[in-house]
């Protein structure tokens, strides 16, 4: 019966996110194309943060890789399809290389040394002017189709790559690895004891957190027509994801999804009005959550039913 | 000389170093709380100095005490208040914690003091140093020496005092100095706020030589971390070495590639040692 009820939930879901471009304005495809960037970076940190619970802020570096490398690729000229797969494979093979040497690390060390990555990468970016044009930034040719037409073709990039995300998320969710990440989560060294391959249940987790973000990251590219290091490596884009499982509750699908929803409303309703104390209304909400909503808005259910 | 003359730039930049880093890993090292406000408290304690020296002519050296006191004020009120219920979470919890109270304490700073640098310029500059061809502003010098002098009373204080050992105990064991009647979380506070001591009086001694702005905040924090890195975490002695090892490179790596890589630079080796060695170039632990 709940999972009648879960699939029915869920076609209804894909029929509103089908029609919606064809029922809204401009500005609800724009919203809704941004609100499906989220899921794709919140459902993406879950893999390494929420499955095996290691605290990533990767997620800016990941972007930003992606949207230079599809963007160097699509001013080269490389078809768009060509150059976000591309993205997308060279974001998943540096976060591969990066894994092996990274997740040696744990806690503390292993969140800064993925903080840090952004930080090089950005550097890098401004000042390998010849490729990337610095701090000038890039622009992006532009689709040679009318303004709704793109914004409807960019929403449904990117809600495939939102299905994607998704689905990988609920497949690996209930597969071996799944288990082995959540048993890592629990005790690492036990999960070593029994055989689980530690480094390399890690390595995948972590390389899935940043496939689809690279190839997000080249999407969004396209999208603005323009980059620039400052906005696509902005440390902002490792801090919003995890708001946002924390926001919807950490372990599940279902939870980076919800996480990713209501904090865009939050984001498009409170802060517009406050545009100069954005960043500190990201703040307060970020130390409310922790207080008021310990286990994310999925435990809300579970905690009244207790009481 | 060139050699000379860089090596000694990087000398007196790592030891403001040293006194960014030490707070940062005092706290680390204590609480087990990676703090994301660090910088910001470091240019709060600038905007102190620039005040005090604007409105009521204080020299920034003279308004360390005001500063640090400020930043022990607010940083005591902020672990009592937010952090301390939920020391008991996951590493997460504390740092996207910190990291929300960053964004807060950052955003208030660019409301209140604009992003515009700003900078002290001193009506009397003590001029410069000439040591047989190395010139060196004698401002940089005495904040420099000033600096060495705070993290030297940083490490009397942990060493000799009742509430230094305290910490001490605290970070060795933290049950078992709760056992022997210590009140872990008002010594989890104190620890906080005397991190916080040291980042305003880094500020303060920084604000004679660096521009002062809130976009500076993440920029110190980085360079905190690389040097708790370098240096090992947790010990006065391994934030000193780390600080000076940071000058020195930092000031190389200019010299080598060009200062818009030195961070680069920095932050690469950052990533090599946590790989090579986490403990540090000391490879110890603990404060002793």
């Amino acid at each position: 019966m709940r999972r009648a009820l879960g699939g029915a939930a869920a076609a209804l879901a894909l029929a509103a996110l089908a029609a919606l471009p064809f029922a809204g304005g401009n500005y609800a495809i724009r919203l809704a194309t941004i609100m499906l960037m989220y899921c794709v970076l919140a459902v993406s940190w879950s893999f390494i943060g929420g499955l095996a619970g290691y605290p990533s802020f990767a997620t800016a570096a990941f972007f930003g890789l992606g949207a230079y490398a599809g963007a160097i690729a699509q001013t080269r000229g490389a078809p768009a399809w060509a150059a976000w797969l591309g993205a997308a494979a060279l974001t998943a093979l540096f976060a591969a290389g990066l894994g092996v040497t990274l997740l040696r690390l744990r806690g503390h060390y292993f969140a800064i040394a993925s903080l840090v990555v952004a930080e090089v990468l950005r550097e890098i970016a401004n000042s390998a002017t010849g490729l990337t044009g610095g701090g000038m930034g890039l622009n992006l040719p532009i689709l040679r189709i009318g303004v709704t037409a793109q914004a409807r073709f960019y929403y449904f990039v990117m809600l495939a790559l939102a299905l994607a995300a998704v689905a990988a998320h609920g497949l690996v969710a209930r597969h071996r690895l799944g288990f082995g990440l959540r048993s890592i989560q629990q005790n690492e060294d036990a999960a070593n004891m029994l055989g689980v391959n530690t480094t390399l249940y890690k390595t995948l987790a972590f390389t899935l957190s940043a496939v689809f973000v690279g190839a997000a990251g080249a999407v969004y590219a396209a999208w603005v027509n323009y980059i620039e290091p400052a906005d696509v490596f902005d440390v902002l884009y490792s801090v919003k994801p995890i708001v946002m499982v924390l926001l919807g509750g950490a372990g599940s699908v279902l939870g980076p999804v919800l996480g990713a929803v209501v904090f865009l409303a939050l984001e498009e309703l409170v802060w517009r009005k406050f545009l100069t104390i954005h960043a500190g209304v990201l703040g307060l909400l970020i130390v409310a959550l922790i207080y008021l909503l310990p286990g994310g808005l999925l435990t809300l259910r579970a905690r009244r039913l207790r009481a | 000389m060139l050699v000379l003359q860089v090596l000694a730039n990087g000398l007196v930049l790592g030891g403001l170093y040293a006194c960014i880093a030490v707070g940062f890993s005092l706290v680390w090292g204590v609480l087990n709380v990676i703090n994301i406000l660090h910088g910001s408290f470091i240019v709060l304690g600038s905007y102190v100095a620039y005040y005090a020296y604007t409105a009521w002519g204080i020299h920034p050296f003279v308004a360390v005490p005001l500063a640090g006191a400020v930043l022990f004020l607010l940083a005591y009120a902020l672990q009592a208040g937010v952090i301390n219920p939920v020391m008991a979470s996951p590493v997460l919890t504390t740092l996207i914690l910190t990291f929300g109270l960053d964004l807060l304490l950052n955003n208030a700073m660019l409301v209140l003091f604009k992003a515009d640098y700003r900078k002290v310029n001193l009506a009397n500059p003590l001029g410069v140093l000439d040591l047989g061809g190395i010139v060196m502003p004698l401002d940089r010098v005495a904040a420099m020496a000033l600096a060495l002098l705070l993290t030297g009373a940083l490490y009397g204080v942990l060493s000799a005092s009742r509430v230094g050992r305290a910490i001490v105990a605290v970070r060795m064991d933290r049950e078992a100095a709760a056992l022997m009647g210590v009140n872990v979380g008002r010594i989890y506070a104190v620890t906080f706020g005397l991190g916080a001591v040291m980042a305003g009086a880094a500020g303060s001694l920084l604000s004679v030589i660096f521009p002062i702005s809130p976009l500076n905040g993440p920029l110190y924090l980085g360079k905190a971390f690389v040097i708790c890195v370098l240096g090992g975490l947790g010990s006065v002695g391994g934030a000193l070495v780390g600080g000076l090892a940071l000058g020195v490179i930092e000031s190389f790596s200019a010299l080598a590639f060009g200062p818009e890589h030195a961070l680069t630079v920095a932050f690469a080796l950052l990533i090599v040692l946590l790989v090579v060695r986490p403990t540090g170039l000391l490879g110890r632990r603990g404060y002793e």
